[in-house]
């Protein structure tokens, strides 16, 4: 086992800038990430011998990008940075990690914790036929593998990544068939004085969406995803307007309706957690300056939250100054000022996006029996209405009785659409159903692993 | 106030053994209660590795463990669904000529307890189990035992009782028990009240406290039991397996999943526990040498339990010695599932009749007697790396 002082799990967006923090104020922390290269998920970095410019990878984003990947190069030699590692359990201030088939621990005294997010799925009919994605895999499809998910796309769900993915995919040379997007118009419209606190981002928004339709894409608003037909992949989406159904040809469709975070690590740290009116989910506490309710754990990022990536790089740095602080380092109390300030606006434009993009409330009711919800244990909406029926209300419960969210990802892809059947189903409130236990190895471990000595 | 609940018997623990006894409470007409402070068979009887094996139990439990057997015989038409139960049969695998000699001893002494154990040798083994590992001499084969779901299974014992009339809640927390010499008064957190001439305390790992305010303690201890899943594999056992001596254990489950125990976990709090970063890595360097086809097979899960163990590893299990219509089921020290079913009807045939058919002299809360109580019973989860390892692992 090795010791650290500081360890920083996750080198996105929240966690480079954390550790460029610390290094600032002299400290070597230890940077953990899954990925073989810095950047999170927003930022993906393509590997070393792809050529693609990063204007043409990240839009807008392009120099944001830059500047983290390059933040982390310069920090590279400053910290003990370990990529390709997986954090799979923590247990007494001792984390376990898997790196390249190798196990190993590592002991800290202080932890920042900035795990991101990955997509929020609510199943539709026919969506784990080969050809579907989330929005999420469908960029890093194009991004780290510099490959689209099929040639004619229809992209689907809700929230700002569906138009920036959309957009991606169109300059990358796919063919955009149509964007399919649950929230109707008047939503937006409604939302303008929230998100104008927010121009630039807004603009990049209102930006990719003219974009699409100046170059002939199809922009449904205010429509319902219905159905992914096809015999042994994709070939067609049908989807619903006012009482009109309309489908399309297509080979391939990536969805998903905004994003939840990545919390199981908080959950074995034994971190509290809350309700999330906002993000409709149990989401670890943190206070306004990053701490989380245990000792000597913080707390930045989409992880424990869903603010977006300019957020992520914001409560990074002031993760990291609060942890300095407690320390008994002096730190620069006008940024901490400055960043908490910018995080609260940011949160009110977060609230903007919610009515912009609002959560489909009538997901639940109208999803049908035979939908697959978990698809690991092949479960389905019908199976988790019976379980219901037969009294159980608790998410764990329903899991231990039909299966839902045990198998491979653990409920990290299928357990916020379980819940919502759930309450759905037993007329509960959706906190009042309770949140899936995390339960180690985060992600699967396999037999016959080597230890590091 | 409304008035409280009367019942012929309130079962305090809603796990195998107290469901069980409302069940067979409930078949003879008694009217009895049921409380449980989690859900139905949430605890270590709904989270325990799924054997249902009497080969490896000590002789004191066999006659018990014989009727169980018969029990789960008839599970389906007992609780309605078969949770999964198949008498696959049960593998004790050895992996020396000591643990080998070891398990034809056992087969020598239970002769004539009707487990009809057949010893493999290194190349019978091989020729009926072609997976087993190259570290394994010889083995013990009981064909009857098998596995079953205890997720399902548990809570399906507590639902048939309720079909046959018992009264079961959840989610009940008992926070006063008392008698005033005619009857038990039982309350819970939520305000329900009962009234019962029997109380039978079937709360497993928490049920030492109960059993101490009525002037019996006992010094029972927390085991965390570290327990593992993997993705679906191809099929390439249906028997139950252990070792001799201990260590790890395992089982396939139809679906492909490839259940696996083996060493302790901690506790989180007293209701909580996870399996420990050192039994899991234990289990994922060793399993293959035993078990081949897990090379490179991924786990998905790991979960942990709370178990109450008694220090030598028996239950208490019949009449209090103190007060008369208190009935103790407790302490099985991890290998419950089995036999819960049978300790549950020997409850309800005390109630109904005042003996159980089969002795529970070896079981009676009588032997603690005799040694001075441990300072301060231990009545949360406190973790302990159980004695004599491997005697009754599943």
């Amino acid at each position: 086992m090795k010791r650290k002082d500081i360890v920083i799990i996750g080198a996105g967006p929240a966690g480079i800038r954390a550790a460029q923090t610390l290094v600032a104020y002299g400290l070597q922390p230890c940077l953990i990430d899954e990925s073989l290269r810095g950047g999170g998920q927003i930022y993906r970095r393509q590997p070393d011998n792809f050529k693609r410019s990063p204007k043409k990878l990240y839009g807008f984003e392009a120099g944001k990008a830059v500047a983290l990947h390059s933040t982390l190069d310069r920090l590279a030699q400053d910290i003990d940075y370990r990529p390709q590692t997986l954090v799979w359990n923590a247990e007494n201030r001792v984390l376990d990690t898997l790196t390249e088939g190798v196990a190993d621990q590592l002991a800290y005294r202080q932890l920042i914790v900035a795990t991101g997010a990955t997509d929020r799925i609510l199943p539709v009919q026919g969506w784990t036929l080969p050809g579907v994605y989330s929005l999420g895999a469908a960029q890093i499809a194009l991004k780290f593998q510099a490959c689209a998910i099929g040639e004619r796309v229809v992209f689907a769900g809700s929230g700002p990544l569906l138009y920036l993915v959309a957009y991606q995919y169109a300059k990358a040379g796919a063919k955009v068939l149509a964007v399919l997007d649950g929230a109707p118009f008047s939503a937006q419209t409604r939302a303008l004085p929230a998100l104008i606190r927010q121009p630039l981002t807004l603009a990049k928004g209102v930006y990719y969406r003219s974009w699409l339709s100046a170059h002939g894409i199809p922009v449904h608003q205010g429509v319902q995803l219905e159905r992914i037909e096809g015999e042994h992949r994709v070939g067609s989406v049908s989807w619903r307007s006012g009482q009109q159904t309309h489908s399309l040809d297509c080979d391939a469709v990536a969805f998903a309706h905004a994003l939840r975070s990545e919390t199981q690590l908080a959950d074995l740290l034994g971190c509290a957690f809350s309700w999330s009116v906002l993000n409709r989910a149990w989401l670890p506490t943190r206070d306004s300056e990053g701490r989380s309710s245990v000792d000597g754990v913080y707390l930045a990022g989409d992880g424990a939250g869903i603010l977006g990536a300019d957020a992520a790089e914001m409560a990074g740095e002031l993760a990291a100054l609060t942890l300095l602080a407690d320390t008994g380092h002096t730190v620069d109390t006008r940024r901490v000022a400055t960043l908490k300030r910018k995080l609260a606006a940011i949160e009110r434009f977060r609230h903007g996006l919610e009515t912009a993009f609002p959560f489909p409330q009538d997901w639940a009711a109208r999803t049908a029996d035979n939908v697959i919800i978990c698809r690991c244990e092949e479960v389905t909406a019908g199976d988790i209405r019976q379980t219901v029926a037969q009294g159980h209300w608790e998410i764990n419960r329903v899991k231990a009785m039909c299966r839902v969210g045990m198998g491979r990802c653990q409920g990290r892809m299928c357990g916020l659409a379980a819940c919502e059947i759930v309450a759905q189903s037993c007329g509960r409130e959706l906190s009042g159903i309770g949140r899936l236990r995390g339960q180690a190895p985060i992600k699967p471990l396999p037999f016959g692993l080597e230890t590091e000595r | 106030m409304s008035a409280p609940i009367e019942v012929d018997a309130l079962v305090i623990g809603g796990g195998i053994v107290g469901a069980s006894a409302a069940l067979f409470l409930a078949q003879k007409g008694q009217r009895v209660a049921l409380l449980e402070r989690d859900f139905f068979g949430a605890h270590s009887s709904g989270v325990n590795y799924g054997g249902v094996r009497r080969q490896g139990r000590p002789l004191s439990q066999l006659p018990l463990s014989q009727r169980a057997h018969g029990i789960w015989g008839n599970l389906q038409q007992l609780i309605g669904i078969d949770g999964e139960y198949l008498r696959s049969g049960h593998l004790k695998l050895a992996r020396s000529d000591k643990d080998m000699a070891a398990l034809v001893a056992y087969a020598e002494v239970t002769r004539g307890f009707g487990l009809n154990l057949q010893l493999l040798d290194r190349i019978q083994l091989r020729a009926r189990f072609a997976w087993a590992g190259d570290v394994a001499v010889g083995a013990s084969l009981c064909a009857d035992d098998g596995h079953a779901n205890p997720r399902l299974v548990s809570p399906a014992f507590t639902r048939a009782a309720q079909r046959l009339g018992a009264l079961a809640f959840e989610q009940a927390h008992v926070i006063d028990v008392s008698h005033d010499g005619q009857a038990f008064d039982v309350r819970t957190a939520s305000g329900q009240h009962f009234r019962s001439q029997w109380l039978l305390n079937c709360a497993g790992a928490w049920a030492a406290s109960l059993a101490e305010q009525f002037g019996e303690p006992v010094p029972m201890r927390s085991g965390h039991p570290a327990m593992l899943v993997t993705e679906p594999l191809p099929m390439f056992m249906d028997v139950s397996t252990g070792v001799e001596g201990g260590g790890i254990y395992a089982r396939q489950v139809a679906r492909g999943n490839c259940v696996l125990g083996g060493g302790q976990g901690f506790a989180l709090d007293s209701a909580r526990a996870r399996p420990g970063h050192a039994a899991i890595m234990d289990i994922l360097r060793n399993a293959a040498e035993l078990y081949p086809p897990l090379a490179g097979a991924q786990a998905i899960r790991t979960w942990s339990g709370t178990e109450g163990y008694l220090p030598d590893r028996e239950p208490v299990l019949g009449a209090s010695a103190t007060q008369p219509g208190l009935l103790h089921g407790f302490g099985f020290a991890g290998s419950g599932f089995q036999i819960g079913p049978a300790a549950g009807e020997a409850l309800a045939e005390i109630v109904c009749t005042g003996a159980s058919s089969i002795s529970l002299d070896a079981f009676s809360i009588r032997r603690f007697q005799v040694v001075p109580p441990a300072t301060g019973a231990v009545t949360g989860a406190v973790n302990v790396i159980p004695l004599h390892r491997g005697r009754s692992h599943p």
